[in-house]
């Protein structure tokens, strides 16, 4: 039988690719081949990424409009019948591409576990209790200055099996959309100063301590409602064609 | 200004991502519609149940500006009310089947003879982007790339509007993926 995967190994992992990528320099996303995530081992590409001459369609994108979206997407405390369990928070941010230039009018989706931390999905066996008035699903569409709010519960840790005593932190799935193809993003926010994160190596697989920091949001007092409700703020920056790509039209 | 990482999809973006005709870009019937679908292998050769698909591409005239109403919603009890059956939208969203398949059902793209394609999987940290060809024939990025490789970038013909078109996250016929800057 093989022994059991521990954290101390993981953590050693987490601390070997953390120390080449202080010298090499982390990118700032994470390395597909990231053996700590040990589901990353065959769902990487071995060869390199090839840049093709031309990117006509990749550089136009989806668009969506009010019929893809309505007012209540925004609020997953309003779902069902009754009131989610949990501290009731708001999520707020802008979206921008590299040059700070606001991305308006795009789909912003956002999904998540419960309070107790369980996603209601047939797959999640984690023994805590699915909420019924809690679905986690939202979406909305980023206004003028490329804003986006949304209203919600702060979602529990969870464990998962990566390896023995492996716990996901407290975070919220994003899914952003940029006015290219080739600027979409799928990433997550994490809430700031939990204990979990030396020890997870999805949000360690990002090896960049700086890049990092960008994943965690910041609590915002100027954005909490008395008596309501405590405020987050988590600004996204889309990655994407550089300018020179954009404007040579390549 | 620096770019906010990527993050995997997980496992449990289900309930959130996947929308009703997804990967119906035309209604059944619609003249000239094609039907492209494959399995999306990890490094193994085993189907990945649990990878997500985004096609955008331009109508049959080559026009790429897109259009509203890929994920209608359903103002009265809050689900998806499917696409409209007229507007040609240019996006679909498939997350594959737990034995891995997935399928689409679109018109040819005027203009750039492509399909783009993104993918994101449980597993997959960083999503990847790759190109859907109808046709080995009059592109830049087929022409740079040798016989093999390219291969993977071309659907086959299976009947009369069907094409077939797997993807490999690894290993032996691993597709080509782009690196778009």
């Amino acid at each position: 039988m093989p022994e059991p995967l521990t954290q101390e190994t993981i953590s050693r992992e987490i601390a070997e690719l953390h120390e080449l990528a202080a010298k090499a320099g982390g990118g700032d996303h994470p390395s597909r081949d990231y053996p700590p995530y040990r589901s990353s081992g065959l769902r990487h590409p071995h060869r390199p990424l090839v840049a093709p001459p031309e990117a006509y369609t990749e550089l136009r994108g989806p668009v969506f409009g009010v019929a893809d979206v309505t007012p209540l997407d925004a609020d997953l405390t309003r779902q069902h019948a009754g009131e989610p369990l949990g501290e009731r928070i708001t999520v707020t941010g802008r979206v921008v591409d590299r040059d700070g230039r606001p991305v308006r009018g795009q789909l912003v989706e956002v999904w998540q576990a419960n309070a107790s931390g369980r996603y209601p999905h047939q797959r999640d066996q984690h023994p805590a209790p699915l909420d019924p008035n809690f679905t986690g699903t939202g979406r909305c569409l980023t206004d003028a200055d490329g804003r986006y709010a949304f209203t919600t519960i702060k979602p529990g840790a969870y464990p998962w099996k990566n390896h023995v005593n492996a716990w996901r932190p407290a975070h919220i799935h994003f899914s952003v959309f940029g006015t290219a193809f080739a600027q979409r993003l799928v990433t997550q926010m994490y809430f700031p100063g939990d204990p979990l994160f030396p020890y997870d190596p999805i949000l360690q697989s990002v090896t960049d301590d700086k890049a990092r920091e960008r994943l965690v949001a910041a609590y915002d007092h100027e954005s909490s409602r008395p008596e309501w409700s405590l405020g987050y703020r988590w600004d996204i920056v889309l990655d994407g064609p550089s300018a020179t790509w954009m404007e040579e039209g390549r | 200004m620096r770019p906010t990482p990527s993050q995997t999809v997980g496992p449990f973006y289900g309930y959130a991502l996947p929308f009703r005709g997804g990967g119906d870009l035309v209604p059944p019937g619609h003249p000239g519609a094609i039907s492209v679908h494959g399995y999306v292998y990890d490094g193994a050769g085993a189907p990945i149940p649990d990878a997500l698909l985004e096609f955008w591409q331009a109508d049959e005239s080559g026009n790429l500006d897109g259009r509203p109403g890929s994920m209608r919603r359903d103002e009265v009890d809050g689900s998806f009310a499917g696409r409209d059956g007229v507007t040609f939208t240019g996006f679909g969203r498939v997350a594959t089947d737990l034995d891995g398949h997935w399928a689409l059902r679109t018109v040819r793209p005027g203009g750039a003879p492509y399909i783009a394609v993104c993918v994101f999987a449980r597993g997959l940290l960083h999503h990847l982007y790759t190109r859907v060809y109808l046709e080995d024939a009059g592109d830049a990025l087929l022409a740079s790339l040798p016989g093999d490789r390219r291969a993977t970038l071309v659907a086959a013909p299976e009947r009369d509007g069907v094409y077939r078109f797997d993807i490999r996250l690894q290993g032996e016929g691993e597709t080509v993926f782009l690196d778009l800057g």
